[in-house]
């Protein structure tokens, strides 16, 4: 029972892990850039939404609330590549990395500026309280998380895979001068990706938020979502659901198993052996440069 | 506008590209070696600073700007320098032998990391170095018996040629110390891009594919300027652990990684000057901010807000300005020794597409 | 014994055979023109000779040598130089600094002498310099000598490549596509060149060229190629007069 109750705890976590690694990835796939701010992002979300339901600030119902602020941060991510990432096109990786970097640095100021630094719990009905199944306390809200990241997960793998759309996107990525001979609208096409993840990291955020309190640094959560994408395989999608569900199982076995002080290292030190056998992910689509 | 005769090959390899280029710089190290002599203990101090980041800017330049391997970690390898430091110097050998001593051990730690690092590409080598800034905080906790720990380790007055050299007590001596330690480093540097071997890291840098048809080792070159990087980024760890005169897990965070990344990219990739423009922008800018804020009549401190200005100044920079201050500051150079001839476009940046190394 | 030999290499990606039981030999001193349709095969030789890619099957023997005991960072030692076919110049590099990247295989100094700059290093220096100061004067490229390669037209890109190549001073030099792109004028220049690489330089070529009249101009044997497999071997003449190659070009029913 024990073991059980560690593994949805550990799910739960790691479906959050597993959208910020979606939101990376979706990215990843559509602009060959990987999006450092992305658990800013998801912080931001969260605070957004809780923004609009907390009685203390606008007091919408979450149900109102929760669309609108995913909207808001698709608008953001969409805005962000306009502004900015668009006129990095064709740039170094270096750049893009430590540009979404510093966006990450200026996301977290301007959520603490606004709601404060200290932890804040969102008003949110999915953190319904806990029920016993079988000697097993299963927190709502867990529950909640896992289900809708399944159904985000597969709702947005069908739409890579399937859609006119979405193969657009891939395209784009994959030979920038190409896809704009193809007639592929690249620059829009990336916008629209940032759009998308950024909605992601929205929902994100809500979930996380529905577990427990959340403040400026919760961002930082973003790190562990880089070892479930790294594990999962930057290009796959399931794959980051994967990797993060990994990540996410993890941490509460280390830290019920292993010696206090080894235990938070666990994740790192995965994603450091997965990256020294295999550099470029488990699902590795690199390949050696055609000359 | 200045020309330059080129007679002989030695134009291209000597040091100086002519006399006022040396003139310039002859000045330069004057005013420098004059600082504690103009300056109060509180700017001198600052200016030390300035220095210190500036050796660690020139040892993460060497990895990122020349070679092309973005490294967010060496935070951990300015923490091995300055452990393996303070561990020897309490262990009764001399600054002399110690100091040098820091420098190899971290150079060794580096070339050992990179080992795996060498066959990570991009985005990839910029995560596992995350992992390692952040592994670097809980491996100084777990090593306690050594480390110190959450507790952590002093440093000591040392002894140099006989005199002693603080960072409180006697802060010229200390800046002298980093002056000659920074013009050292400079030297490697500027020593290593005018031979085969630097040349080899900007074409591995450049293309991958070329240099190996070239016949250029690609993880030998790699692993070299690892090696390197690391060894001149752990002679900084040392200095800044004397600087700050105390060390613990927390001192060397990834924020610091980050920093010093960010420090290189606004002051420009690739160039010596860029190190030393992008250390005065961070050792200045809390000042800066301190000054500001206090004539706007703020008492209360606003976290993060450092982060957000240094992060903002990036973001224009990458925007307006990708080859950072140093960029700038040609371009400035070149409107002037042109002046009334310098058109807008000159400068335009080419446009390029990114094609990527993957499959599917 | 011929300078290179290769026998019966094979490659295959996956379940596609990109090069199929192909043998030919180059011998010092002649230029050897690889021709064949999109697709041939051709820039895989290219690479399997400069060991980018592992043959499925097949010796390859450069000057008695067996190319296989070595990696591909070797090949420049042994005395092979190439070009690419989309070019791979170090762009955020001068001229000067790309030729001299050339001389790498002739490095003799250490790491610690070159941080030091001692004075080997400088001796070295001079040397290598005046090796690429050769080449510069040889391909007309003084007007270039410190300009960035980012900037550069295209044609001038293509000659640069050709010099980081010659700058090594190679035995056999692997040319992938030296006319694709170039002007009527640069292609003229380039076939000129290739003339005196091997006459005055006495470098063995072999290249991969789709451009018949350079092909016809400048090269001894030509060998055609067409799904990786042999199609005809001769001097050009006698392959641009066979019905099999014709029939590859042109589609069958054209002879």
């Amino acid at each position: 029972m024990d073991v059980l109750q560690l593994l949805v705890s550990g799910l739960a976590n790691g479906c959050v892990y597993g959208l910020i690694a979606l939101g990376f990835v979706l990215i990843y796939k559509a602009t060959e850039a990987v999006n450092f701010a992305q658990g800013d992002f998801m912080m931001f979300g969260a605070f957004v939404t809780l923004g609009l339901t907390n009685a203390q600030y606008i007091g919408l119902p979450f149900w109102l609330a929760a669309p609108i602020a995913i909207g808001i941060m698709a608008l953001l991510g969409y805005l962000l590549d306009f502004f900015i990432l668009r006129h990095l096109f064709g740039q170094s990786q270096v750049a893009i990395v430590i540009l979404t970097i510093a966006l990450g640095f200026v996301i977290r100021f301007i959520a603490g500026a606004i709601w404060g630094h200290l932890p804040v719990t969102l008003e949110s009905p999915l953190a319904l309280g806990d029920i016993w199944v079988g000697g097993v306390v299963l927190g709502l809200a867990d529950v909640a998380v896992i289900v809708v990241t399944v159904m985000l997960t597969y709702f947005l793998y069908v739409f890579f895979q399937k859609t006119k759309i979405g193969l657009a996107m891939q395209a784009a990525s994959q030979n920038q001068m190409a896809a704009y001979y193809m007639g592929i609208p690249v620059r829009r096409v990336q916008g629209l990706v940032w759009g998308l993840s950024g909605a992601v990291a929205a929902v994100a955020g809500i979930l996380f938020a529905s577990k427990g309190a959340i403040d400026p640094n919760a961002g930082l959560l973003g790190i562990k979502a880089f070892a479930a994408a790294v594990i999962g395989g930057f290009g796959s999608l399931p794959g980051a659901l994967a990797g993060g569900l990994i990540v996410g199982v993890i941490e509460p076995f280390a830290s019920r198993y292993m010696a206090a002080g080894y235990s938070q290292i666990a994740p790192y030190a995965l994603l450091l052996f997965v990256l020294v056998f295999r550099p470029h992910g488990l699902f590795s689509q690199v390949r050696t440069k055609k000359v | 506008m200045r020309i330059q005769f080129k007679t002989s090959y030695a134009h291209d390899i000597r040091l100086f590209a002519d006399r006022w280029t040396f003139g310039v710089y002859a000045v330069l190290l004057i005013i420098a070696f004059a600082l504690p002599f103009i300056l109060g203990v509180f700017y001198l101090g600052e200016v030390t600073n300035v220095l210190i980041w500036a050796i660690a800017g020139l040892g993460l330049m060497l990895l990122t700007g020349q070679t092309g391997q973005a490294s967010l970690g060496h935070a951990a390898f300015l923490a091995v320098g300055a452990y393996s430091g303070a561990i020897l110097m309490e262990s009764g050998v001399p600054f002399i032998l110690a100091f040098p001593a820091a420098g190899i051990i971290t150079g060794v730690v580096g070339t050992l990391i990179a080992i795996p690092a060498i066959r990570m590409h991009g985005v990839y080598l910029a995560i596992a170095t995350i992992a390692l800034s952040i592994l670097a905080d809980d491996i100084i906790v777990l090593t306690e018996h050594w480390t110190g720990g959450v507790s952590g380790k002093f440093f000591m007055p040392v002894e140099l040629f006989g005199f002693e050299i603080d960072r409180w007590g006697t802060p010229f001596k200390f800046y002298y110390l980093v002056l000659v330690v920074a013009i050292i480093c400079t030297l490697f540097y500027r020593n290593l891009l005018r031979s085969p071997l630097g040349r080899a890291m900007a074409a591995v840098r450049d293309s991958e594919v070329s240099a190996t048809a070239m016949g250029v080792h690609i993880a030998y070159t790699k692993a070299i300027a690892f090696g390197v990087s690391c060894a001149i980024t752990g002679l900084a760890g040392v200095l800044m652990g004397m600087f700050a005169g105390i060390i613990n897990n927390e001192t060397f965070s990834i924020v610091i990684s980050i920093s010093l990344l960010m420090m290189i990219v606004i002051g420009g990739l690739g160039s010596i000057h860029g190190a030393f423009f992008g250390a005065i922008v961070i050792a200045f800018l809390p000042q800066a901010i301190s000054i500001t804020t206090k004539a706007s009549g703020l008492t209360v401190a606003i976290p993060g807000l450092e982060q957000a200005i240094f992060a903002t100044i990036l973001v224009l920079f990458i925007l307006f300005e990708p080859m950072g201050i140093y960029g700038r500051w040609m371009k400035i150079r070149i409107w002037f020794e042109l002046f009334p001839f310098a058109r807008k476009d000159m400068f335009r940046r080419q446009k390029s597409y990114l094609k990527t190394e993957r499959l599917r | 014994m011929s300078l290179l030999e290769i026998k019966n290499a094979t490659l295959k990606f996956g379940g596609v055979v990109a090069v199929n039981d192909l043998s030919f030999n180059v011998e010092e001193g002649e230029v050897y023109a690889i021709v064949g349709p999109n697709g041939a095969g051709k820039s895989t030789v290219f690479n399997l000779i400069s060991r980018f890619y592992d043959p499925f099957a097949g010796s390859f023997t450069f000057d008695g040598r067996n190319l296989l005991d070595f990696k591909a960072d070797g090949i420049a030692d042994l005395g092979i130089a190439r070009t690419f076919q989309n070019i791979e110049l170090f762009e955020h590099a001068t001229v000067l600094q790309n030729l001299l990247v050339g001389r790498h295989r002739h490095r003799r100094t250490t790491l610690i002498e070159e941080m030091l700059f001692t004075r080997r290093v400088r001796r070295e220096e001079y040397k290598h310099r005046a090796a690429v100061e050769e080449v510069i004067d040889f391909l007309d490229l003084q007007p270039y000598r410190d300009k960035m390669i980012a900037g550069l037209p295209y044609g001038v890109r293509k000659v640069v490549e050709l010099g980081r190549a010659l700058s090594s001073n190679p035995r056999l030099l692997l040319l992938d596509e030296p006319a694709s792109g170039l002007s009527v004028e640069e292609t003229q220049d380039m076939r000129w060149w290739i003339d005196d690489i091997r006459k005055q330089m006495g470098i063995t070529v072999l290249m991969v060229e789709h451009d018949m009249g350079l092909v016809s101009a400048v090269s001894d044997r030509v060998l055609a190629l067409a799904d990786g497999a042999k199609l005809a071997e001769g001097t050009p003449g006698e392959v641009q007069s066979n019905p099999a190659v014709i029939e590859a070009y042109l589609g069958a029913g054209a002879v």
